[in-house]
């Protein structure tokens, strides 16, 4: 526990001498990263052990805070959060050093760094508090931290917009994990979560439950409760979009997780709506991420839809519990937990592929670029592993989650009673489905940045990226491989928390997911030797004999060029199509006329429906009412007293009962 | 000696009457000054059985801060602005005088329901003072328009929290009487400085055209 207190407490201090350093942006980014690495070694040892199954470790710090006390505890469930959280910021961090000097330093590299380790300390203090105080402390340190961030990237007014949304929408969160805190704590009336009770199967825990998944939600970006994260994403600098994608939004899962431990046993409708609001944020966020042309935005959709299969995964789990099924328990859960190191894993390595493109191009806009494989060789075939690995295929790491959710819905829909197979059904539906889109949107990503001719001079002339931001990508790649051929050992890795949460019984079903991983493993195995062994073929087939490169037969041409090639909007037209009632796609078309038509367009935009739907008559109203209160701010001094003493009077006549 | 306290209650009242009625500032000021030397003579008397150094200093500190230096600086912020009346108040005096009248009335209503820990020993007007003290101190801040008179507000509204304390505690703790004391001289510091720059920015100290920076 030292060693982990040591890791949080170095976070800021390097955080501050990078603030020192501020007039040196590379001194100040070298002082700035080595905080989130040195944090990462420190806590190595404490979190392995904690992941191995020891006893947690326990650390309660008194504080002069009324029903506070900095209690800390490190237990499996906390360790599998805070190893992703840790691993990725420190990978992060070594790629925004990398970053921010190939963006000339940044603006005010100094508050950056500080605000950067900030949030990676308050992420850890938020995987380790067991008081409620200190919990909702960390929980807004850490929003506030990451506003910062994304309103500090350009100075733009949409930075500055999307920092509002997104801090609106965090304190949002925070106002409803306020009341649920004081329900948990009504029992005992202390805020330590050791001392939480709450009577399994009433109405207190049910509404705990609904305030937590608003609350953590809203953080985690569960879709009606998602529209800060598009916002947010593409406006934060690269590695922090990474850091926030990865790792931050998890910790909406972890306080989620966390809480539906404490609740008891759970009532089926809990698993209902985790399922549903999963298959909603999954299948929406696919489709809205196929109909964008900024790649981080795109990015920023994919983790609303990771988030809805780690919804669903959670969802599968409590209807495990629920209706007495503990395989289907077990695998969901199990999955669920892959898939948040998963999706860290690949979400960091694409954000950060993305921020490579950003650097070298100059652009996010998709219809820009093209052709970039020849020229970012390292950032393209990082970016690829990690859509490969995004879409759910082998043997990459997002398969080894997916198959383990697929295995929980497979194992309701052959076991379970007629709703949990209905449940279960649906979500092996949506993961289908989810997979299926993703790859198709991922070819397009993948396709359009960088396959192709380019598009425009800046895409052409773009060089590829330092190696402080290739290596971490590179590292990641290595890890998406690791865990995608690995699945069993990480599966195996995986079963002290799971043991620990879903009770002992459930080894049994973990130990057979793990040895069909293995087998699969095997089969990816034979496969890649097979890969190896067609190379080596070719090789020995091509020796000696004359072989060149030529332009690609251009069905008679005369003059192709760039813009004769698929654009984004026109490869996913057919899909944005079919699926346009949920999407809500505008097009701006002035088709060609005439026998010799001059000019015509094409131009397409996806509004978040959400958004313009809900939130913003909702925000216009809501700012209507309360402009009334405007009366009251009279500006006089004089008015504020009068105010106080009014109160003052009234509480002391009351108190003194007349 | 509660003959005399009852007294020095009875003036400390009948000033808070007249305070709100006053509207050459300089009158003003002047009213606070000698509440805050009854005061001192009122923390002489209370301890007069058992009168120690630290209580004697403490009452001495208080009336030289009070009836002498508060009243040099807030002149000459005065005549540095310029300021000799309170020019149209937001409530007019006769109407703060019969708010007096109600206010005492609240605070004689108070004091019957807030009982001293050790029963009051014969001081019934004692509670209601302090309280009337206050009351007054903060219809100056809300009325009156000039800053000057809003240190004379606080500073009235110190006096009465000042009675209470001696009364209701007898011995004052020096720790945090001197820290009260404290506060109120750098209050009076600042805005004396504030009036001063306030007066050079907008040629006048009233405190209501700060309303321009509400949002």
């Amino acid at each position: 526990m030292e060693l982990l207190l040591a890791a949080i407490i170095v976070l800021p201090a390097s955080g501050f001498a990078a603030l020192l350093l501020g007039r040196l942006p590379k001194a100040s980014a070298a002082a700035g990263a080595a905080g989130p690495l040195a944090a990462c070694c420190l806590a190595a040892a404490p979190v392995f052990r904690a992941l191995s199954a020891a006893p947690a470790e326990f650390l309660r710090i008194e504080w002069s805070m009324p029903f506070g006390s900095a209690t800390m505890e490190l237990d499996a469930l906390g360790a599998f959060f805070l190893a992703p959280v840790l691993g990725l910021s420190a990978l992060s961090a070594v790629y925004g050093a990398g970053y921010m000097n190939a963006h000339g330093g940044g603006r005010l590299p100094g508050w950056h760094w500080l605000c950067f380790n900030v949030l990676v300390a308050a992420m850890a203090a938020v995987c380790l508090a067991r008081n409620a105080l200190f919990f909702l402390a960390a929980w807004e340190i850490m929003a506030l931290a990451s506003f910062f961030l994304v309103a500090s990237e350009s100075g733009s007014k949409e930075a500055r917009e999307a920092s509002w949304t997104y801090m609106a929408a965090a304190h949002a969160g925070a106002a409803f994990l306020i009341p649920m805190f004081l329900l948990l704590s009504q029992g005992t009336g202390s805020l330590d979560f050791a001392d939480f009770s709450v009577e399994p199967g009433s109405a207190t825990a049910s509404l705990c439950f609904a305030l937590a998944l608003i609350g953590f939600g809203s953080k985690a970006g569960i879709m009606p409760l998602h529209v800060w994260l598009p916002e947010a994403h593409p406006a934060a600098p690269s590695h922090v979009s990474a850091l926030m994608s990865g790792v931050m939004i998890k910790t909406g899962i972890y306080g989620l997780v966390r809480v539906l431990t404490m609740l008891g046993p759970p009532p089926t409708w809990w698993g209902f709506a985790l399922i549903a609001l999963g298959a909603a944020s999954g299948v929406m966020g696919v489709l809205l991420a196929l109909a964008q042309h900024d790649l981080k935005r795109l990015l920023a959709y994919h983790s609303i839809e990771n988030i809805g299969i780690i919804v669903m995964g959670l969802g599968l789990w409590i209807l495990g519990v629920s209706t007495g099924h503990p395989a289907m328990a077990a695998l969901g859960f199990a999955g669920a937990l892959l898939h948040v190191v998963n999706h860290a894993v690949f979400k960091g390595l694409l954000f950060m592929g993305a921020g490579s493109v950003l650097t070298g191009a100059g652009t996010r806009d998709v219809e820009k670029l093209g052709g970039l494989l020849k020229r970012m060789p390292a950032t393209g075939a990082a970016f690829l592993v990690g859509a490969a690995a995004i879409c759910g295929l082998p043997p990459l790491n997002g398969f080894v989650s997916e198959f383990l959710v697929f295995l929980g819905s497979l194992d309701g829909a052959a076991n379970g009673g007629p709703l949990p197979a209905v449940l279960a059904a649906a979500v092996i539906l949506s993961l289908a489905l989810i997979a299926g889109l993703a790859s198709a949107c991922f070819a397009k990503a993948f396709g359009i940045v960088f396959l192709g001719e380019p598009r425009t001079p800046e895409a052409a002339a773009s060089r590829e990226s330092g190696a402080l931001m290739t290596a971490p990508m590179a590292i990641l790649s290595i890890l998406c491989f690791a865990i995608g051929i690995g699945g069993f050992a990480a599966v195996q890795a995986a079963e002290p928390v799971v043991l620990s949460v879903c009770g002992p019984g459930s080894g049994g079903v973990i130990e057979a997911a793990s040895r069909s991983l293995a087998g699969a493993a095997t089969a990816f195995g034979v496969l890649i030797a097979l890969a190896v062994l067609l190379a080596v073929l070719r090789k020995v087939l091509l020796f000696r004999r004359e072989s060149g490169q030529a332009g690609t037969w251009d069905c008679g041409y005369a003059a192709p060029s760039a813009k004769m090639q698929y654009t984004a909007s026109s490869f996913a037209q057919p899909l944005a199509d079919f699926f346009g009632h949920f999407l809500g796609q505008r097009k701006h078309f002035v088709p060609p006329n005439g026998y010799f038509p001059k000019e015509s367009s094409l131009e397409t935009e996806t509004p978040d429906r959400c958004l313009d739907g809900f939130y913003v008559p909702a925000f216009r109203a809501g700012r209507a009412v309360l402009s009334k209160f405007l009366v009251l701010q009279q500006g006089r001094i004089q008015i504020y007293v009068l105010y106080l003493v009014l109160t003052l009077l009234v509480l002391l006549i009351w108190k003194l009962g007349f | 000696m509660a003959a005399w306290i009852e007294i020095l209650m009875i003036l400390l009242i009948l000033l808070d009457m007249v305070l709100p009625g006053l509207s050459r500032l300089s009158a003003c000021v002047r009213a606070a000054a000698l509440q805050g030397v009854l005061l001192g003579v009122l923390t002489l008397l209370a301890n007069f059985d058992a009168l120690t150094p630290r209580v004697a200093v403490l009452a001495g500190l208080s009336m030289a801060v009070k009836g002498f230096l508060f009243p040099v600086l807030l002149e000459r912020a005065m005549k540095g602005a310029g300021v000799r009346k309170e020019v149209e108040p937001f409530v007019g005096y006769v109407t703060s005088i019969a708010a007096c009248v109600a206010m005492l009335a609240v605070s004689l209503l108070l004091g019957q329901r807030l009982p001293l820990p050790d029963g009051g020993q014969g001081m019934p007007l004692a509670v209601p003072a302090a309280i009337m003290t206050m009351l007054t101190g903060l219809f100056i801040v809300v009325s009156r328009r000039k800053a000057v008179s809003q240190v004379v507000g606080y500073l009235t509204f110190e006096n009465g929290i000042y009675a209470f304390g001696v009364v209701a505690v007898g011995e004052v703790n020096a720790l945090v009487e001197l820290g009260v004391l404290l506060d109120i001289f750098v209050a009076v510091f600042v805005m004396g400085i504030a009036i001063y720059q306030i007066n050079r920015e907008f040629d006048h100290i009233d405190a209501d055209h700060l309303s321009m920076l509400r949002g």
